[in-house]
């Protein structure tokens, strides 16, 4: 595919990095290629040049100053949401509520602030604990309740849903000039303040997986809770905090667009299909949807991915239905490759689990003796 | 603190104390909703010693590793660990009481690294942040100890190391885990000859530190080489302890097996009114599975017999399709036919019922209706009209007691469920049906029925081929009986063996006494005489 140097900046390899010693540079080439996430990385590089190389025989500039900033303010509502998202996917749940959390908490930030800068402060305390709050009960449904991932967060999703419609039909005013001003449209340099909010959010979300306990047995837990239990991980509690934090994220976003849009709305989230957008991002950035596996900044790149689709379609003026059927298209393609890939390293794993040997696998999948 | 440092305290201080029954068992029982497992079972094992614990499938051992391991809570009975009564509801209690036990089925994560895999619950901090350079250090140190002719690195992922060094891995978390008494579940069963050293030299080094490690194998010569002493169990209750330089293997299969065989079976079929061969495997070969030759006759009932993880599945699972032969040919009436799915086999005539019924023979959700009509709605067009089906009738045929035809599944007894999968491949019209332990989970009562529909498949000259651990059942049942070792045909038996017998094909002891080998010629002799085909 691609041959030139990367301009991803300091890309620091995924967890499951294993580095003789060889200069950094080789194990840098080396991450990149052998890697999932390097992959990923290589994809999005590789869709960058072709669709600038297709915007610009229509004569715009895809990496022009301008479109660049651009790319990145789609990618930051998105990407927020789907950092969240990502750790769910590793613990091996899912969240569906986080559209409808992201509407109620931009509409909660414009009626708390309710026009005064003076309210920002606790409009985002307010909101922040909300989005905690939500993620706490989809925890406990999941893990206490012991509600599928799916269901329990369909229903959270319909009990905001009904809130909002009961109580607002439109547009919620009330989000002071202050806190849009700020977050919503000022700048640090040539970067939007809410690129550094991204950053920050993904900083913190890959900080967590790779330096923390809590992210080591977040892995664990995603790819067996069983044995992940029987290690003494205390595996409600990491699904839990999981949720809270991936609801948490879904509540900076809602402040974001709140910010971004002047106004709380009930349909901002749903409108913008975050939910199964960032579910969308997640496996397109190379985690496994079943759990156990994947990297936030794979998600990154995911995301970064739909943002330079979007913006090359925008540019092309292609119709929405053929955008969506080759976004379709993409993400089908990239999950087919992982699936492909991970096979054949399954294939050489052997003596794990009791393997009930009925699945139709193919039968090199199987050992002697190691099933019963 | 360092988990691993600690661990190594401890042993090396282990080493110097004095041999006290550092683990006692007293009385252990359990059941399962009014199904007795263990009534009652002593088991004692010192510091520094190797306890092995051996007994047929289904004798209890596991259940009984489990309770020790935290995993099932014993109905009655006391665990006492240096001298302290411990209650463990939650593996984790027993992990602190020093209790380790490595299954069968490894509980490591592919995906993750192996210092992950051994510090995971316990890594290590600085602060906020895991200490991955000092987990690192701690595995590689445990690892290059315990097993420094074969390094693994500790960043290397669970996922891509061999079975044996899988092994390693589990050993060395438990080792970190300061664990004082180690349990063993078939520790060999997948493991390369040279692989089998190196555990039993690492076993062995571990008993001179002091540990306590219960071992279950099915292979005596292993016992012989590794435990002091032995304890047999047979049908949940303990038959004896001895010790391993006063007993012989014959011995010690006499008390594993010799049982009455107290419960009914529906009368042998007619030698006589055996059919032709229905079947013939030559050469069957699969990437687990070795010179399979075999015969099966239309109406005989073929037992088989053999190990956990002997290859039995293999061969039914091989027959039918779903992992099929990859050499060697296989005939039905005497016309070579090519069987690559699980479609082509039904095609041909084969049903299979299979070990887990829940999963791989009923939809559970469904109703006995659909569910009779399964495999039949399977069939090519142009059979499904020859063959017109009642679904009423079949079920009388079975004797099925249901709540009607439009009952879910999955509201019946074991024993009821079965019938519907039987009935299922009688739609069929099959010539050979394969039963994978027909009778497991099932009451007793409903096993005597289970056992008239197999004779009477059989009588009606359907070819039966019939896998289970339960060696009364193979033996009341059976015209012949196979017996699997090692993914191979280890030999075969005529009717009505004895359960040593069997065992002594099964687990293949070679340093058999003088009287029992005797007794095996005699078999031998029995065999070439009776002229029966299959073997080769």
């Amino acid at each position: 595919m691609t041959t030139s140097t990367p301009p991803v900046a300091q890309h620091p390899g995924p967890t499951a990095e294993s580095g003789g010693e060889r200069s950094a540079a080789a194990r840098f080439w080396r991450s990149l290629t052998r890697t999932t996430t390097g992959q990923v990385y290589l994809a999005l590089i590789a869709i960058l040049v072709v669709c600038w190389v297709v915007v610009a025989i229509k004569g715009s500039n895809l990496l022009s100053i301008d479109s660049i900033a651009d790319m990145l303010i789609r990618s930051v509502a998105l990407g927020i949401v789907a950092a969240g998202q990502t750790l769910v996917i590793i613990g091996m749940s899912l969240d569906l509520s986080v559209a409808w959390v992201i509407s109620l908490t931009s509409i909660v930030a414009a009626v708390v602030m309710d026009g005064s800068n003076a309210n920002i402060a606790p409009g985002i305390l307010v909101v922040l604990a909300l989005g905690m709050a939500i993620g706490l009960v989809n925890g406990l449904v999941i893990t206490k309740l012991r509600v599928n991932p799916f269901i329990a967060t369909l229903g959270v999703a319909l009990i905001i849903q009904g809130f909002i419609e009961s109580r607002w039909d439109g547009v919620v005013e009330g989000v002071p000039g202050g806190f849009e001003d700020s977050l919503g449209y000022s700048e640090i340099g040539p970067l939007p303040i809410a690129v550094l909010l991204l950053v920050a959010v993904y900083a913190l979300v890959w900080f967590l997986l790779r330096y923390t306990r809590f992210g080591h047995q977040l892995y664990a837990v995603g790819g067996s809770e069983e044995v992940s239990k029987l290690s003494g991980v205390r595996t409600h509690r990491i699904l839990i905090m999981a949720h809270v934090i991936c609801s948490l994220c879904a509540a900076v976003t809602g402040l974001y667009l709140a910010a971004r849009l002047g106004a709380g709305s009930p349909l901002v989230g749903t409108d913008g299909g975050y939910d199964l957008e960032s579910i969308a991002a997640v496996v397109l950035g190379g985690t496994y949807l079943l759990g156990g596996r994947g990297s936030v900044l794979g998600t990154l790149a995911g995301v970064f991915i739909l943002a330079i689709l979007d913006s090359t379609f925008n540019a092309l003026e292609v119709n929405a239905f053929a955008k969506d059927v080759v976004r379709g298209v993409i993400i089908i393609v990239a999950v087919a490759a992982y699936s492909f890939r991970w096979k054949e390293r399954r294939v050489r794993k052997i003596g794990a689990g009791p393997a009930p040997a009925v699945t139709g696998n193919a039968p090199q999948t199987q050992t002697p003796g190691a099933n019963a | 603190m360092s988990p691993g440092e600690e661990s190594r305290e401890a042993a090396g201080g282990a080493a110097t104390a004095t041999r006290s029954p550092l683990l006692q068992m007293r009385g252990i029982k359990k059941d399962f909703l009014g199904v007795h497992v263990l009534h009652g079972i002593d088991l004692e094992c010192a510091a520094g010693e190797v306890h092995a614990i051996v007994g047929e499938n289904g004798a209890g051992k596991s259940t009984l590793m489990k309770i020790l391991a935290g995993a099932y809570t014993p109905s009655a009975g006391e665990i006492i660990i240096d001298g302290k009564p411990q209650k463990f509801s939650h593996p984790l209690e027993a992990q602190q009481a020093g209790v380790s036990i490595i299954y069968q089925e490894f509980n490591l994560l592919p995906d993750r690294t192996v210092a992950e895999n051994v510090f995971l619950g316990r890594e290590p901090k600085r602060g906020f942040i895991v200490d991955r350079a000092k987990m690192e250090r701690e595995t590689e140190k445990l690892l290059r100890e315990f097993a420094p002719d074969d390094p693994i690195p500790p960043d290397e992922l669970v996922g891509r190391l061999s079975v044996a060094q899988q092994q390693t891995v589990e050993i060395a978390k438990a080792l970190s885990l300061d664990s004082k008494i180690l349990v063993m579940d078939e520790p060999t069963a997948s493991l390369a000859a040279h692989e089998v050293e190196r555990l039993f030299t690492r076993v062995k080094r571990l008993r001179e530190r002091g540990m306590a490690i219960l071992y279950i194998s099915h292979r005596l010569k292993e016992i012989f080489e590794l435990a002091q002493r032995i304890t047999v169990l047979k049908d949940g209750q303990k038959v004896k302890t001895v010790n391993a330089d006063e007993v012989s293997s014959a011995e010690l299969v006499k008390l594993m097996v010799g049982r009455d065989l107290d419960q009914y079976f529906p009368p042998r079929g007619d030698p006589s009114k055996r059919g032709d061969v229905k079947l013939r495997v030559r050469g069957g070969a699969t990437d687990v599975l070795a010179n399979i030759d075999l015969d099966i006759h239309a109406g005989e009932i073929l037992g088989v017999a053999g190990l956990q993880g002997s290859g039995r599945t293999e061969l039914a699972r091989a027959i039918f399709g779903a992992d099929p032969f990859l050499e060697g040919t296989v005939e039905i009436d005497g016309k070579p036919v090519k069987i690559n799915s699980p479609q082509q086999a039904i095609a041909h005539g084969i049903g299979f019922v299979s070990e887990d019924r829940k999963s791989e023979g009923l939809t559970l959700a469904q109703s006995v209706r659909d569910n009779v009509a399964l495999a039949w709605r399977g069939l090519a067009r142009r059979r499904r009209n020859q063959l017109t089906i009642n679904v009423k009738d079949l079920c009388q045929a079975v004797e099925l007691r249901s709540r009607g035809l439009g009952q879910e599944v999955r509201f019946l007894s074991g024993g009821n469920q079965q019938k519907v999968v039987i009935a299922k491949w009688l739609a069929t019209e099959p010539q050979l049906v394969i039963f994978d332990e027909p009778t497991r989970g099932i009451d007793v009562g409903a096993k005597a029925g289970i056992h008239d529909l197999i004779r009477g498949l059989a009588n009606d000259g359907v070819a039966v081929l019939m896998i289970s651990s339960e060696l009364p059942e193979v033996i009341g049942m059976s015209d012949r009986i196979i017996v699997m070792r090692n993914g191979q045909i280890a030999g075969e038996l005529p009717a009505g063996p004895t359960e040593a017998e069997i065992m002594f094909l099964a687990t293949g002891e070679e340093d058999i006494e003088a009287e029992t080998e005797a007794d095996l010629a005699k078999i031998q002799e029995e065999l070439s005489s009776a002229g029966e085909g299959g073997k080769s």
